[in-house]
C-alpha cells in the first residue's frame, strides 16, 4: 500500500514551556460556575515511575447533556445546548503534582446509526514534554454502568481487562480520572 | 507496507468505514523515541488501540476572534518598548489535506527570546531575559486559510537531553482546525539551522516529512527597513478520499 497520507504537517513536542500562551484563565471552565448540573473531573497525569506531570496540558471536547454539538459538521445538525455557556472544550495545565481539574456537565449518550449508542463520554488530549505527539484518551463514568456495557468502544478493546483505565469513578462534586502513561495501570490510548 | 500504523504501533488495522478524516501514517513522530530522553518514562508502552471517528472525532472546538486580543499578533508590541533582536513576519496558510483553507481558525504561537530563554519560570540558563518580550501570541487565520504574525528571531538554546545539547530556533504551533481529529501541536524551524541534524526533536519525525516543519524565507512577506520573512504552511489531516454518507455510522 502506497502512503496515503498528503503533506501533513508532522507534530512535535509541546515542550516544557507551554505555560506562555496555551493555560487560559477560563480553560478548565466548560461550563460557567453556576451552571446548573456542574460537575468536576479532575486527577493526575502520571509518569512510568509513577509521579506526576508538572509539565502536562490536558484538553478534553465532549457532548453536552442531551448529546449535541453545536457544530456544522454534526450530521444531525446544529443544536444550541440547553445549558447556557456550554462550550464542550476545557483545557487546564498540570499543577507541580501533576493534578489537574475540569468543570463541566455530564455529556449525553451519542447515537452510532446503527441503534446502538456511545455512552457519555469526553474525549481528551494529552499535551507534554515527552510526547512527540499528542496521546488520545476517553473518561467515561463509573455510574452509567449500563450505558458502558453497551458501548462499542469499551466493547472493543482487545484487552477487556484495560476498560476500568477509561473509567472515572464518583467522588463528591464530581469524578476522579487519573492518567497513566505508562505502567501495570497504563490507560488506553487510541489511535484515532 | 500494511494498514498498520508506522510511526507508531496500533493494536489492530484501524477499521477505515466511516472515517471523516485520513489517519495520518509516515507523518508523525514515533512517541517511542528514546533519543529524547524525555519520552522514555512518558511514551505509552502498549499499542495504541483504533478508535472510530464518530460524533465526538468530527466535530470540534471552532475558536476564533473571541480568543484574541489586538496585541496578541505582534510580539515585538506587547510591552512599552521594543524586544533585541532580529525582526520577522511569519506568515502562512493553514490548509487541510485535501488543499482547502482552513478559515477562521485559532493559532497560538509561543517561542524564545533573541538570546534563546524562555520567559518562563523553568527555563533558566544563563541567557538574559528581555524585558519586552513575553513570547506567547495568537492569530486567527482569514477567509482564505492565511494566517501572519510579527516577532523576533528566537535564539537557539541548550537542554539537557545529552551532553551539549542545543535546540535549533523554533517557534511553537498550536491548532485545532475543525474538528477533535485535527488538532495539532507542531514546532516550526529555521531554514539552513546547522543545529538540526543534531535535534532529536526535529529527528525523531519520519525522514520523509521532516522537512516540512522547515520554513522557507519568502522575499514576498518581508518589509522594507523593518523586518524579514519566512514562510510556514501548515497542513491538518484532510477529509478521507471517500466519504460516507453518515460518517458516524459504522
Amino acid at each position: 500500500m502506497t502512503d496515503p497520507t498528503p503533506a501533513l504537517t508532522p507534530s512535535q513536542t509541546v515542550g516544557p514551556f507551554l505555560h506562555l500562551i496555551l493555560p487560559w484563565p477560563d480553560g478548565p471552565d466548560v461550563v460557567p460556575p453556576d451552571a446548573a448540573g456542574r460537575i468536576v473531573i479532575s486527577g493526575r497525569v502520571l509518569d512510568g515511575d509513577g509521579n506526576g506531570l508538572a509539565d502536562a496540558l490536558v484538553e478534553t471536547w465532549q457532548a453536552d447533556p442531551d448529546g449535541h454539538f453545536a457544530h456544522p459538521d454534526d450530521p444531525r445538525g446544529t443544536v444550541a445546548s440547553a445549558v447556557a455557556g456550554f462550550r464542550g472544550f476545557g483545557r487546564a495545565a498540570t499543577g507541580p503534582d501533576g493534578a489537574y481539574a475540569i468543570a463541566t456537565v455530564k455529556p449525553g449518550g451519542l447515537p452510532i446509526g446503527d441503534g446502538g449508542m456511545e455512552a457519555p463520554h469526553l474525549d481528551v488530549s494529552v499535551f507534554a514534554r515527552g510526547l512527540l505527539d499528542r496521546v488520545v484518551t476517553r473518561i467515561y463514568f463509573d455510574d452509567e454502568a449500563a450505558a458502558n456495557a453497551a458501548d462499542p468502544v469499551l466493547a472493543a478493546l482487545p484487552d477487556p481487562e484495560r476498560r476500568g483505565t477509561l473509567v472515572a469513578g464518583a467522588e463528591p462534586g464530581g469524578y476522579r480520572f487519573d492518567i497513566r502513561l505508562q505502567g501495570d495501570r497504563e490507560t488506553v490510548f487510541f489511535d484515532v | 507496507m500494511t494498514g498498520q500504523r508506522v510511526n507508531n504501533r496500533v493494536a489492530a488495522p484501524a477499521d477505515a468505514v466511516g472515517d471523516r478524516y485520513v489517519r495520518p501514517r509516515g507523518v508523525h513522530p514515533r512517541l517511542d523515541s528514546p533519543d529524547y530522553r524525555s519520552t522514555r518514562l512518558r511514551a505509552p508502552g502498549q499499542p495504541l488501540v483504533p478508535l472510530p471517528q464518530r460524533l465526538t472525532e468530527i466535530t470540534g472546538p471552532l475558536f476564533g476572534t473571541d480568543r484574541v486580543t489586538d496585541s496578541d499578533a505582534d510580539l515585538t508590541r506587547q510591552h512599552d518598548g521594543e524586544p533585541l533582536g532580529q525582526r520577522i513576519v511569519v506568515r502562512g496558510r493553514v490548509l487541510d489535506g485535501d488543499d482547502r483553507p482552513v478559515p477562521h481558525t485559532l493559532v497560538e504561537i509561543w517561542q524564545a527570546n533573541a538570546s534563546g530563554r524562555y520567559r518562563h519560570a523553568m527555563d533558566n540558563w544563563p541567557a538574559p531575559i528581555d524585558p519586552n518580550f513575553s513570547g506567547g501570541g495568537r492569530v486567527v487565520t482569514g477567509a482564505d486559510g492565511t494566517y501572519e504574525f510579527t516577532t523576533i528571531q528566537p535564539g537557539a538554546y541548550p537542554w539537557g537531553n545529552h551532553p551539549n545539547a542545543w535546540r535549533p530556533a523554533h517557534i511553537h504551533f498550536s491548532l485545532f482546525g475543525r474538528a477533535f481529529t485535527q488538532r495539532l501541536v507542531t514546532q516550526m524551524y529555521f531554514p539552513g539551522d546547522p543545529l538540526l541534524p543534531y535535534d532529536p526533536i526535529y529527528q525523531s519525525t519520519p525522514e520523509a516529512a521532516r522537512e516540512r516543519l522547515i520554513s522557507r524565507f519568502d522575499w514576498d512577506a518581508t518589509r522594507p527597513d523593518w523586518a524579514l520573512g519566512f514562510a510556514f504552511d501548515i497542513v491538518l489531516r484532510g477529509r478521507a478520499a471517500t466519504p460516507t454518507e453518515e460518517p458516524h455510522d459504522d
